[in-house]
């Protein structure tokens, strides 16, 4: 068993793992990692299972230290991480001798962090995911949606790893200023009709400052979006888009149920993209066919989950 | 017509009717536990809506083709089958009716506290489905005597327990949260708690009525 004291948790550092699933119907939203693809990779470096409980770690700023011999992996966003003053390689695996003390600085390029543990952090579940909810009170460390304090302890496995490691290069995601995002059309899409979807793709969108894990929000020309009555099941990936015409794409904590209309969703793959993005980011988006996307989603999850 | 779509690339959603009837949540109530029993292993989600259903499944145990054959028969089923005990589970929900906009929705709909309170907690309400925050009730049936549009500003915090009403709806606030529905009153009843069995004690299709009481009784049922 090993321990890690907090001592610092930056601005947003949130203990998730593979979601909250199997109880939308009560209106609990799913939360999970905003990233997967850096989160998998992290659980990876050190042979645990998908999902295991990991931190992911908004901006940067943390600073840990080992009270025990641990392994840990570092991915995700670009930040100057170092162990008593020696810098880390980027997504990799390492050892942290008791009482060195591990510091990761301002993210410089992407969103999110992902600091994974051997066999994953130690937290009690709450409706079977201790991934934290702060606007349900749900997960996290404490059973109550908080995330990481100052003064916390995270406990987990040692691990039992002969030497470090990194992610291949070519799979190391970069985090480009451009980002081209593919997304399905459906849903609502008919009832806004050609002329709202072509303005949709053809404009660059900006993501707005005032995204949360909850949804991204873009600002750009307004698009005339028809109503709809009837609140329906909504699921991560979702472009929603309200009366005021700026299109919402619903994240890990997306509500369970929406009213507004839906143009269609989001590539997964390149919402994990997004959850990336710094504000004011320029966006633009293309087309793609469901059945494409979920070969490759497919891939991808036969890789890391089984 | 039924309609069934792909929602993205891991989800399903079944579109059950054009307009929501009285007895519709119960139906798809029905179907939803018809659905989870046949097919459960392939679904990570399954929601409820007004007029529809929406599956999340795992890519890895099934896809679109296999699931649309699947319901397709499960939906013959459902169709033929008569109308279910339409009743659906009855809870009596105490109510201290002392909200912060009960004198001012008394005024906009022209009528005394007292009458807003017994049309109120005279009528019966059906659970339309959850969502918004965990817990949360959508229930139809508000007397149209009752029927306001949403507050103009929303509240940042409206207190946990809160029963509200807006349009044709009512419902109660599980957890303090902003809102913008009008406040007719307090429930002490923990309406969503992670560790209970099952979190919440309303599921869509079930009837609600509510029970005025004394701002003692309110107090001493929230204390236990």
């Amino acid at each position: 068993m090993s321990r890690l004291r907090v001592l610092r948790p930056g601005p947003l550092s949130l203990l998730q793992d593979a979601g909250r699933h199997g109880w939308q119907h009560l209106g609990v939203a799913p939360g999970g990692v905003m990233d997967e693809q850096a989160a998998a990779w992290a659980n990876r470096l050190l042979g645990n299972a998908w999902g295991a409980a990991l931190l992911e770690i908004a901006l940067g700023d943390v600073e840990l230290l080992a009270e025990a011999d641990v392994w840990l992996a570092l991915t995700g966003a670009e930040a100057p991480a170092q162990v008593e003053g020696a810098p880390l390689l980027p997504w990799s695996r390492f050892f942290l001798r008791a009482g060195q003390r591990l510091r990761i600085g301002f993210a410089r390029r992407g969103q999110r962090l992902y600091l994974a543990a051997p066999g994953g952090f130690h937290a009690g579940p709450v409706l079977g995911s201790c991934s934290t909810q702060v606007r349900e009170g749900l997960g996290g460390l404490d059973g109550l949606g908080s995330a990481l304090r100052a003064g916390e302890l995270l406990h987990c496995s040692a691990g039992t790893l002969l030497c470090p490691a990194s992610v291949p290069w070519y799979w190391q995601a970069h985090y480009p200023d451009e980002l081209p995002l593919r997304v399905m059309v459906g849903g609502d899409a008919p009832a806004f009709g050609e002329a709202a979807l072509a303005a949709f793709f053809a404009q660059p969108w900006q993501l707005s400052a005032q995204s949360d894990r909850m949804g991204a929000r873009l600002c750009g020309e307004p698009l005339p979006a028809p109503v709809r009555q009837w609140s329906q099941g909504v699921g991560r990936g979702a472009i929603q888009v309200p009366p005021d015409g700026q299109p919402i794409i619903l994240q890990a904590d997306h509500q369970t149920m929406g009213g507004y209309p839906l143009l269609g969703w989001l590539h997964p793959q390149d919402l994990w993209r997004l959850a990336q993005c710094p504000a004011r980011q320029r966006l633009r988006f293309s087309r793609v066919g469901v059945a494409g996307v979920q070969a490759g989603l497919r891939r991808f999850y036969g890789f890391f989950r089984t | 017509m039924i309609r069934l779509e792909p929602a993205g690339a891991e989800a399903l959603l079944l579109v059950l009717a054009e307009q929501p009837t009285a007895e519709l949540p119960l139906r798809i109530a029905a179907l939803a536990e018809r659905i989870r029993h046949e097919l459960g292993p392939l679904l990570t989600d399954l929601v409820p809506g007004w007029t529809s259903l929406l599956l999340h499944y795992d890519l890895l145990r099934t896809d679109h083709l296999q699931l649309t054959e699947r319901l397709t028969r499960l939906l013959d089923v459902w169709l033929a089958e008569p109308l279910a005990d339409c009743a659906g589970r009855l809870h009596e929900i105490p109510v201290w009716y002392a909200g912060a906009d009960l004198a001012g929705v008394a005024q906009a709909c022209e009528l005394s506290v007292a009458q807003v309170i017994e049309l109120h907690s005279a009528a019966e309400y059906r659970v339309g489905a959850i969502g918004f925050a965990p817990g949360f009730a959508y229930l139809s049936g508000l007397p149209d005597a009752l029927a306001l549009p949403r507050r103009a500003t929303p509240r940042t915090r409206v207190p946990a327990g809160s029963l509200a009403i807006a349009e044709r709806q009512s419902a109660i606030y599980p957890q303090a949260s902003p809102g913008g529905w009008h406040l007719l009153g307090l429930c002490p009843w923990r309406l969503f708690d992670a560790a209970a069995t099952p979190p919440c004690p309303l599921a869509p299709g079930d009837r609600v009525r509510f029970v005025p009481i004394r701002e003692a009784h309110y107090y001493r049922t929230l204390a236990l």
